[in-house]
């Protein structure tokens, strides 16, 4: 057996053993939380998964990971889908686990990796980012949240928008102005600060989809500890920069053509509301068309993908199609939406009540939630601003991005 | 770019250079200008032969180096950039193709040593009106003693004046067959199609041919699968043709000063380029897929030949109009080599299925 079969029947084994089965096949909250039935029983999986260090299983062990590498963590969730069990931290921890903790494991003081990466692998610390401000979206770099020496700390004046899952947070990853006399990306540093202070105040946004994660958060003389600045000071800039890359990595995985496991393909739901004809092709043969045009764009996603994770393993450089991945995904994702609506006819758009079948009343609210994926995490037009500047090498945009 | 081992890679930079050096574009330029019938210089023929890649694809023991069909999509591509004309991809892809997948060992053996040395330019014949239609040949091979007679007509016919060979797409009282019919046999005849590429194809003409029963080389399945590994293959050389489009148009937004400016840093024509790259890479992908499919023995060759041939086509479409529409005036005139690339295009989108075909064969194979 080669070790990472040998690791995959450990795997397997040690969730048998440990997974707790009434969790199985459970449904989690947007923010991992438990029903009440299920509450014991998810906090013992909880604390199992973190001993175990299978909370964020690629960091070291020393900060509350299990130091192993990419291919047996791929191995660990494998298993875990295969048994109906999941990992709840990432999404316990807020931003911590996919963004802020691998930022402090590459800029962090070895004294800022003891202190925060601990409580994100075990999900007791939830965090939130304080980047976007009502006047800094697209063009972050313009932010103008200041933070002044004082004493020991840094005194954090002004306000941030779109802090998603700011209200429940203990921790926030701050982008905050110390230099307004340098140029707009010079002067800005990275802090992290608590959420339980005084200075500090959040207020939910509620969206066109409805209830939303997203908060507006006022800093009013709030504080950080020095040795909460992470990276340099001034150079925060980059420090965003890596967290933005670990972002978009998060989200260029598109949800695969009609979706997965036991949900039906968009296909199928197509046939269910359309009906067929004598040949058993869809009977709206424009609607064939574009969703063939939809599936074709999903399964070329995939093969992009395929092809980097190949290109990645062998000689070849690492081709520029990276970067292209958001877009393509974005595109994906609310091409999707807007066919099963279109699919559903008037079922395809209620707002709520029995009238609706479950699936019809989550897709309305997917697609209009999914209006936000071409504006956050760079939008699609700043996406192409990249592309066009630093992967074509075009010069400047007078509009810059 | 697929992670290519080091003897694709050795013959991508072989084929780049050879391509580039001695029969870029301003060949086949020389090669229009002439009105060569053929549609193609001798020389550049003997010189890929000489190369080795007319035996990229047959098996070692019948004279090739069995090298795959990724390793040919390599070098399609190298020369759909330079649109370097011959009838490499007619007889030593598709019909080498059928011999492999349809030919008896002792058809193999006779055919396939003769498309590697170059005397035998085999060419497969299988549409018969103006859309591809494989499924409904009207083509009559009657049974006529051990053997056939072949009576009716073949159009756009890659390399059709060229052939020494054809493989017959042909209607029997057993459904479809290919056969192999010499192009001199008695009652084949022939006529030049002038296509807006320039490009060597025919009208083939058979007018009671007579052909023997181990002329036989496959069924209906045989002929769909010669016809993906067809798709999947021409979709490597458009992807380089619509790449060279794709550079030639990127030069040219970041050389061409307008308003003061290049005119590359405008907004609308970076985005379009953007736009441009991101389908170039996400057909790459599709391509490449397709010819990995084949080689590794895949069942889902003809969903992915189906995907490559549309979004390839769609890409080269949409990529040859912006190559004219970005190089403005200049585009339009003949000097310049733009009108080439967009006129290739559209004779490659319509060989072998259209993106139009290939869709609703995307959504058939996925039951819809």
């Amino acid at each position: 057996m080669s070790d990472l079969e040998t690791f995959r029947a450990e795997t397997k084994a040690w969730i048998e053993a440990n997974f707790p089965t009434s969790l199985k096949g459970s449904s989690m909250g947007l923010e991992g939380e438990a029903d009440d039935s299920t509450k014991a029983d998810f906090e013992t999986w909880r604390q199992r998964l973190a001993e175990k260090g299978w909370g964020a299983p690629t960091w070291p062990t020393e900060y509350g990971g299990a130091g192993v590498s990419d291919p047996e963590a791929k191995i660990i969730s494998q298993e875990m889908a295969k048994q109906g069990a999941f990992n709840p931290i990432p999404l316990m921890a807020g931003m911590g686990v996919t963004m802020v903790g691998p930022t402090v494991l590459e800029y962090g003081t070895d004294e800022q990796k003891a202190k925060h990466l601990p409580g994100i692998a075990s999900g007791e610390i939830r965090w939130c980012l304080g980047l976007s401000e009502p006047n800094a979206g697209s063009d972050l770099a313009s932010l103008q949240t200041k933070a002044e020496v004082d004493g020991d700390t840094f005194k954090i004046n002004g306000q941030k928008i779109w802090t998603s899952g700011a209200d429940i947070s203990q921790w926030c990853g701050a982008l905050v102005r110390t230099d307004s006399s340098a140029k707009k990306r010079d002067g800005i540093s990275f802090v992290m600060l608590p959420m339980d202070q005084e200075g500090v105040r959040t207020k939910p946004i509620q969206l066109i989809s409805g209830v939303s994660p997203f908060c507006e958060t006022f800093f009013d003389d709030a504080r950080a500890e020095k040795s909460d600045l992470l990276g340099p000071l001034n150079e925060g800039w980059s420090v965003v920069k890596r967290l933005l890359q670990h972002e978009r990595q998060s989200q260029t995985r598109a949800r695969p053509a009609g979706g997965g496991g036991s949900k039906p393909t968009l296909q199928e739901v197509a046939k269910n509301y359309v009906g067929t004809d004598e040949s058993g092709a869809l009977a709206d043969s424009d609607l064939r068309n574009r969703l063939t045009h939809h599936l074709m764009d999903s399964q070329a996603h995939s093969l992009t993908i395929s092809r980097i994770t190949a290109e990645a393993r062998g000689q070849v450089k690492v081709s520029a199609a990276a970067s292209i991945l958001k877009n393509s995904a974005t595109r994906i994702a609310q091409g999707k939406a807007e066919l099963t609506m279109e699919i559903m006819g008037s079922q395809g758009v209620g707002w709520e009540g029995d009238n609706f079948a479950p699936e019809e009343l989550e897709n309305v609210r997917d697609w209009l939630w999914g209006k936000a994926i071409s504006i956050y995490g760079g939008s699609y037009e700043v996406q192409n601003n990249i592309i066009s500047k630093n992967i074509l090498g075009l010069p400047e945009n007078t509009q810059k991005g | 770019m697929a992670a290519l081992t080091e003897e694709q890679s050795m013959l991508r930079d072989q084929a780049k250079s050879w391509v580039t050096e001695q029969f870029p574009v301003q060949k086949f330029r020389e090669m229009r200008d002439s009105g060569v019938e053929t549609r193609f210089m001798p020389e550049t023929w003997q010189g890929m032969i000489e190369m080795g890649w007319t035996g990229i694809l047959v098996p070692e023991q019948y004279g090739g180096s069995g090298l795959g069909y990724l390793t040919f999509g390599v070098v399609l591509e190298e020369i759909g950039r330079q649109l370097t004309a011959s009838p490499l991809f007619a007889s030593a892809y598709v019909g080498a193709t059928a011999v492999m997948l349809g030919g008896s060992d002792e058809q193999k053996q006779v055919i396939l040593p003769k498309i590697v040395d170059g005397s035998v330019i085999l060419t497969l014949a299988v549409d018969e009106g103006p859309r591809h239609n494989p499924a409904n040949i009207a083509l009559k091979a009657e049974k006529a003693g051990a053997g056939y007679k072949l009576s009716g007509s073949k159009t756009f016919v890659l390399e059709g004046m060229a052939a020494t060979d054809f493989i017959v797409a042909a209607s029997t009282d057993d459904g479809i067959k290919l056969l192999h019919v010499p192009a001199d046999a008695p009652g084949v005849s022939r006529e030049a199609m002038s296509m807006v590429d320039s490009r060597g194809y025919a009208n083939v003409h058979f007018d009671g041919v007579e052909v023997g029963a181990d002329a036989e080389m496959g069924d209906a399945a045989v002929l769909e699968q010669v016809l993906d590994c067809a798709r999947a293959g021409i979709g490597a050389e458009m992807l380089g043709t619509a790449s060279q489009a794709f550079d030639m148009t990127l030069e040219y937004l970041k050389t061409r000063v307008q308003f003061g400016q290049v005119i590359g840093s405008f907004q609308a024509l970076g985005h379009r380029a953007a736009e441009l790259f991101g389908q170039m890479e996400l057909s790459r992908s599709c391509m490449e897929a397709a010819l990995q499919a084949i080689d590794s023995g895949a069942d889902d060759v003809p969903q992915l030949a189906s995907l490559s041939k549309a979004r390839v086509g769609d890409f080269i479409h949409e990529m040859s109009n912006q190559l004219i529409q970005i190089h403005g005036g200049i585009g339009m005139t003949d000097e310049f080599d733009a009108g080439f690339y967009l006129k290739r295009a559209r004779v490659l989108e319509a060989a072998y299925g259209s993106q139009a075909y290939h869709r609703d064969r995307y959504a058939r194979v996925m039951g819809f």
